[in-house]
């Protein structure tokens, strides 16, 4: 099982991270994985990783809530129940949207960041009873864990990754 | 260099922290014990909301004629409670959201705490227009569902409704927003944990956050995006609120300006009520080095603007309603009338406390005093209640028939009910402060190198924030694998 090893560095400070990564990309080594404790900014473009489209799902989601509360006012209030409230029939949706303004704003942003926050929490694989994977519990208090797989070039990898700074390297089975 | 600030900014965080440091400041509250004074603030807020609760279960029981409602004034301390909370509830998402797209670095020591706040304020707010209804059982009637009374639906055209779907949207949005920011906290505070107990609630609690960068990137973009929603959402929530009054024809309800003036006097006492719990909560739970001086000073500007939009509203309501000519206007809760009339404490309680107290603010000595911004902030609450209560109480109480004139007087079951919100809220915001990590750690650490006092002071040194690479020795190398 050759190929299920792999490296863990570590380090402790956002900015010698961020060169590691830049430093080991060049060097043509894959890095599986960062786990920080914070947010480290261009670390997702130094590691290759492609942007990500939730904000565009919002865009979708909120499209979706409006059209829903479009619909629910219209079948709502002119097909299915009319009501002629104070001199004001309720036979066109046109000429009542105004008053379904609000509600049409509401049921936009609720989709939209419900939605989405939703997607976030199912493609980041977050829930409740869901375990953490991060392998070392310093990873959420000040260490920065970078996972490279190894094939049979541990002394190279760590080699490398002790000129970039790493506070401790562990060579571990993946399982 | 990409941690530069500008020298002049003050420093967001003080002392010599590291990263670690602060995670063990953040995280000592909720580790440590509670002490007495936790326990003492506990129980008379635990007092006070089982009295409160004892007076809603007493409203039910028996019927709404046991507040001091009459046949002019169908809603007074629980409309004007119920738009004092939201009020209130309104600075958290406005610190969150706005200050994020604003790119305002303070934010992050005070918005896990104002949006809690803002969560809890508007439970209380919830709670009003809930019990008014005299049967709460049926307040699900406010929801569009199918049903078997002919299929009759809710009214789309009534700002009542706009209410429903705007509060139930905001406090909704509020609490994801809180939470997803609130993972990568309770994830530190996990993998802290050596009660076995302890790390299964907080495992729970932190939904498995591990911490990838790809989850990073995610959580940056929703964050962002939920921001920008969020910011429109803060401002639609009070506007609607207003349109309860403002879609009326009562003069002094009928009035174009209440939108804004809402949301600036929803701000106003959003921040006050932040300013007041932040002022208590920075001593007891120790965070003096991360809510300090400067971030009081922000949030009392804050004040002083929204204050002063405020006070603009006022005197324009004020003017116009004397130059209609109108004798009607003069009954209004803005007016000569008002003034001189049966309810002048209650009018000059409004100008004295929402008005001329704020403008001590402008002194920077003041804004910048824990105790003076403190006094202040409550009294800016406190002025901010009788600008509900007089737009309300005022209005109703003299209407176009001089023989149907009447005040309006609580009796006790107002009062307890309001009490019982204000001790519910502070039941809820105790409990959090000793559970939570109160201020957003993963965020602070963030900024520690452009905002903090250590590194700001290195950098004049012409010491680079990045440290020098110290080559890991061999006793830094483990082989951890199995040997095969």
């Amino acid at each position: 099982m050759e190929s299920s090893k792999v490296i863990h560095a570590f380090y402790n400070d956002d900015e010698i991270v961020l060169d590691a990564v830049k430093t080991v990309k060049a060097k043509g080594h894959h890095i599986e994985e960062v786990f920080c404790p914070f947010p480290v900014h261009g670390l997702d473009k130094a590691m290759g990783l492609a942007p990500t489209r939730l904000a565009i799902t919002a865009f979708i989601y909120g499209i979706t809530g409006l059209s829903f509360a479009i619909w629910m006012t219209n079948y709502m209030m002119i097909q299915n129940w009319p009501m002629d409230i104070g001199g004001k029939p309720s036979f066109s949706w046109a000429e009542n949207m105004p008053a379904f303004v609000p509600i049409m704003f509401e049921l936009t942003v609720f989709f939209a960041a419900h939605l989405m926050v939703i997607t976030f929490y199912m493609r980041s694989r977050l829930w409740p009873f869901k375990d953490a994977e991060n392998p070392d519990p310093r990873t959420t208090d000040d260490h920065f864990l970078m996972e490279i797989p190894v094939h049979n070039n541990e002394a190279e990898i760590t080699a490398l990754l002790a000129t970039t700074g790493a506070v401790e390297i562990n060579i571990v089975d993946k399982h | 260099m990409s941690h530069y600030e500008a020298p002049i900014r003050e420093p967001l965080v003080l002392g010599d922290k590291s990263y670690h440091d602060i995670t063990e400041d953040i995280a000592k509250p909720i580790e440590g014990t509670a002490n007495k004074n936790w326990y003492i603030a506990f129980y008379i807020s635990l007092a006070a909301m089982l009295w409160g609760f004892g007076c809603i279960f007493y409203t039910i029981g028996t019927g709404i004629g046991v507040w001091g409602l009459n046949k002019n004034i169908g809603w007074a301390w629980d409309i004007t409670n119920f738009v004092w909370w939201v009020g209130i509830g309104h600075a958290g998402t406005l610190i969150s959201a706005v200050l994020l797209l604003f790119r305002q670095k303070w934010r992050m020591a005070i918005n896990r705490s104002a949006e809690a706040m803002t969560i809890f304020a508007v439970f209380q707010a919830g709670l009003f227009p809930i019990i008014h209804m005299g049967r709460p059982w049926n307040a699900y009637w406010v929801l569009p569902l199918p049903n078997q009374f002919g299929s009759l639906w809710v009214n789309f055209n009534s700002p009542l409704l706009w209410d429903v779907f705007a509060i139930s949207t905001y406090l909704s949005v509020s609490l994801v927003f809180w939470w997803t920011g609130l993972l990568p906290d309770f994830a530190m505070i996990r993998d802290r944990a050596v009660k076995p107990f302890q790390k299964k609630i907080y495992a729970l609690l932190s939904f498995g956050w591990s911490g990838r960068a790809k989850d990073w990137q995610r959580f940056e973009e929703v964050s962002l995006v939920l921001a920008g929603l969020a910011t429109p959402l803060v401002l639609s929530v009070h506007t609607i609120v207003s349109m309860d009054f403002a879609t009326s024809i009562n003069p002094g309800w009928h009035s174009t300006i209440f939108p804004p003036y809402f949301v600036a006097g929803a701000i106003f006492s959003g921040f006050a009520m932040v300013q007041t719990l932040l002022g208590i909560m920075r001593k007891v739970t120790n965070l003096e080095d991360y809510i300090t001086r400067i971030h009081v000073e922000y949030m009392n500007i804050v004040i002083i603007v929204t204050g002063g939009i405020v006070a603009v509203a006022y005197a324009t309501e004020f003017f116009i309603a004397w130059y209609t000519g109108s004798p009607y206007e003069n009954y209004t809760y803005l007016s000569v009338g008002a003034a001189t009339g049966p309810y002048a404490w209650a009018f000059w309680s409004l100008i004295i406390f929402n008005i001329i107290t704020p403008q001590l603010l402008w002194i920077k000595k003041f804004r910048r005093s824990f105790i003076i911004t403190f006094i202040i902030s409550i009294a800016i609450n406190i002025g901010m209640w009788f600008e509900r209560f007089d737009i309300i109480a005022i209005v109703l109480s003299k209407g176009h028939l001089p023989s149907t004139w009447w005040r309006f007087e609580p009796t006790f079951v107002d009062v307890g009910i309001f009490i019982g919100t204000i001790g519910f809220f502070f039941v809820l915001f105790l409990l959090y402060a000793r559970t939570f990590p109160v201020i957003a750690q993963a965020e602070v650490k963030t900024i520690l190198k452009s905002s903090g006092e250590f590194y700001k002071k290195r950098r004049e040194q012409g010491i680079p924030t990045k440290p020098a690479i110290v080559i890991a020795n061999d006793a830094g190398l483990n082989d951890k694998s199995n040997k095969e």
